[in-house]
């Protein structure tokens, strides 16, 4: 699921509150914007040992925090790290009879597609829905989470203090500058951009970043179609791109654009290739987005 | 064959004039409206400015510049090409097929562009979509026109039922593909509803083929009025049916296949505008024909404007916009008609 439509899988989620709630391990469902999930506290008796994870973001997390060898299937997106057990199960169209089929004793889900959650409750599999961030609180309470379910609290704890701790290094080590700068940060050709309400957009407010969708969504729905002639307009400081893989774009497709060639982002070499999967999924590779957007902040200077 | 001096089956001037002017007032406003807000006046000084031997004063910047000869101009070129082609092409199969309800996709051209497209999208061969969709939608035509002359008796109705089978076969292989390659679903989807712009290239690609498939439609006008009466009796009228038939199904899927390339799947156009041009101008396909290529173009192009400005600065599918703009007006005026 490494583009799935993000704004699809938050209003699923959003809509999938309450299915999850009578799991052994208690699967926290959606919270508002504002909450971040508490820790839970419920303790298996054992730690899970055939784990499924069908999250491409929770195999990341899994595997972070040493839980890898816990883990009996992933699926289909799941490609990083390269050893994962890949499989052919899909998160996106689950198939109940073939995740139950690996015996699992925890299922890791990101959304609640087609009632998944209450079919596998149903053949008492355990399930954790860790839904997509919101906030980078979101990120650690689910790598805390997953530690508490997998029986590695401690190596969840180091996990995100490393975490912050990197994010906090990067982010200070950006001057602030003189005069705000805006981004545009693309999901696909199509102009889809995200908003700074978005998980994504916080990572550019990190710095400070001006985003420049902002002003096309007033109903705050975070992930709007921008119009070709005001990304233009508006002149972006810098143009993030999250489509270089599955769409193959880059700096110089962008160049090539008809219209975009002039723009400033374009000429002053502020097109910035971001890695698909890393600039869309919270696991704890969004490390790597905060150094990606710290690196060209730090590289080229605007002016 | 056919001669009639009736004045009310040719094309009126009158009515050719209206279109000229719908379409040009839709073209003005098309370019000198967008989310750039560029001033209205020095958009008309620079495109005089750009005209052969004139000479203007304006003051728009290099930016300001790219964005009316880069994006706004080629987008209303882009949309007229498209408009006017999936206008006529209705207009043409609802005259072959003789059933009014008949659009440009009838023969299996929507399903078959989409598979190819989707799979161009899986396969991360996003250049090669305009391509990928042309070939998906002619070679759907020919697989129905295949089906259909082998098992059926030649007859309309089983181009159109193979045209059914085509299309829905083509349909589960492409939610197939998609469904396979979630993380493309987006753009899939976002493609599926329409979209005009990307420079002149995209007016470079589809021109050729629409001007070729406009011409021959155009040029069996007469003909398709001949077949409004029955196959049997234009047969008797010396009119070679099924040869004219296929000739206009074959002009009408290249630049139906042509148009869907450059701009996706845009519904309604195809039904909604030759119908209007009926209700104001009579059924002849005399006038129905070229009245849709002028009125299909200024529709096309007004609502990609709305597409661009209603909540700029996002902006909506094109699809979505034709098919909520346009069914209320239709209605409104069949109820007028009426």
């Amino acid at each position: 699921m490494k583009k799935l439509c993000i704004g699809l899988l938050v209003l699923l989620a959003a809509a999938c509150t309450g299915d999850a709630t009578t799991t052994t391990v208690v699967a926290p469902t959606v919270q508002s914007a504002t909450t971040s999930p508490p820790p839970t506290t419920a303790v298996m008796a054992d730690t899970p040992q055939a784990i499924v994870s069908l999250s491409p973001t929770a195999t990341e997390m899994l595997a972070a925090i040493g839980a890898l060898p816990q883990v009996v299937a992933v699926d289909d997106q799941s490609d990083y790290p390269t050893n994962v057990p890949v499989t052919d199960l899909s998160g996106f169209t689950p198939n109940i009879e073939a995740i139950a089929s690996y015996d699992p004793d925890l299922v890791v889900v990101s959304n609640d597609i087609d009632g998944m959650v209450g079919a596998l409750e149903s053949l008492d599999i355990p399930v954790l829905l860790l839904p997509a961030a919101v906030t980078f609180d979101d990120v650690y309470a689910q790598i805390s989470q997953l530690g508490e379910a997998t029986g590695r609290f401690d190596e969840a704890e180091a996990l995100t203090a490393e975490m912050r701790e990197a994010i906090d290094e990067l982010t200070a080590g950006v001057e602030p500058p003189v005069e705000p700068l805006t981004y545009y940060h693309e999901l696909d050709p199509g102009l889809f951009s995200v908003t700074s309400s978005t998980f994504i957009g916080s990572i550019y407010s990190l710095f400070g970043l001006q985003n420049i969708a902002d002003a096309a969504d007033p109903d705050g729905f975070g992930y709007p179609q921008l119009a070709e002639e005001y990304v233009i307009s508006t002149d972006p400081d810098f143009i993030f791109l999250a489509d270089t893989e599955f769409a193959g774009q880059s700096a110089e497709s962008v160049a090539a654009r008809p219209g975009w060639g002039e723009m400033s982002a374009v000429t002053g070499g502020r097109v910035v290739e971001l890695d698909d999967d890393v600039a869309s999924r919270w696991g704890p590779r969004v490390v790597d987005f905060v150094q990606a957007v710290a690196e060209a902040l730090a590289l080229q200077p605007v002016g | 064959m056919i001669t009639t001096g009736s004045w009310s089956r040719a094309l009126r001037p009158r009515s050719l004039g209206l279109g000229v002017l719908v379409l040009a007032a839709a073209a003005l406003a098309g370019v000198a409206l967008g989310p750039a807000r560029l001033p209205i006046p020095e958009v008309m000084a620079a495109l005089f400015d750009s005209l052969p031997g004139v000479d203007t004063h304006h003051s728009l910047t290099a930016r300001q510049l790219d964005i009316l000869f880069e994006l706004r101009l080629p987008r209303v070129a882009l949309g007229a090409c498209v408009g006017a082609t999936l206008a006529v092409c209705g207009a043409a199969y609802q005259g072959v097929f003789r059933n009014p309800l008949v659009d440009p996709y009838l023969l299996g051209v929507a399903a078959g562009a989409g598979l190819g497209a989707t799979i161009a999208f899986a396969t991360a061969a996003v250049a090669a979509v305009p391509v990928a969709a042309f070939v998906g939608a002619s070679a759907a035509v020919v697989l129905t026109y295949a089906i259909g002359n082998r098992f059926g008796d030649r007859a309309p109705t089983s181009l159109v039922l193979a045209g059914v089978a085509v299309a829905s076969f083509l349909t589960a292989a492409q939610t197939y593909v998609q469904q396979r390659n979630s993380g493309d679903l987006r753009v899939v989807y976002s493609w599926i509803l329409g979209r005009l712009g990307a420079g002149w290239d995209d007016v470079r690609l589809v021109l050729p083929y629409v001007v070729v498939s406009a011409i021959v439609i155009l040029l069996h006008r007469r003909l398709l009025d001949v077949l409004a009466v029955g196959d049997p009796e234009a047969q008797s009228l010396g009119v070679p049916v099924a040869r004219v038939r296929l000739l206009v199904v074959m002009a009408a899927t290249l630049g139906t296949a042509a148009a869907v390339a450059v701009s996706g799947l845009i519904g309604f156009v195809g039904i909604i505008v030759p119908h209007t041009v009926r209700l104001l101008a009579g059924p002849s396909y005399r006038s129905t024909l070229p009245l849709s290529i002028l009125f299909g173009a200024a529709f096309m192009v007004a609502t990609d404007l709305a597409a661009r400005t209603l909540i700029a600065p996002a902006e909506l599918p094109i699809g979505v916009v034709t098919a909520f703009f346009g069914a209320p007006f239709f209605l409104a005026l069949l109820r007028r008609r009426g």
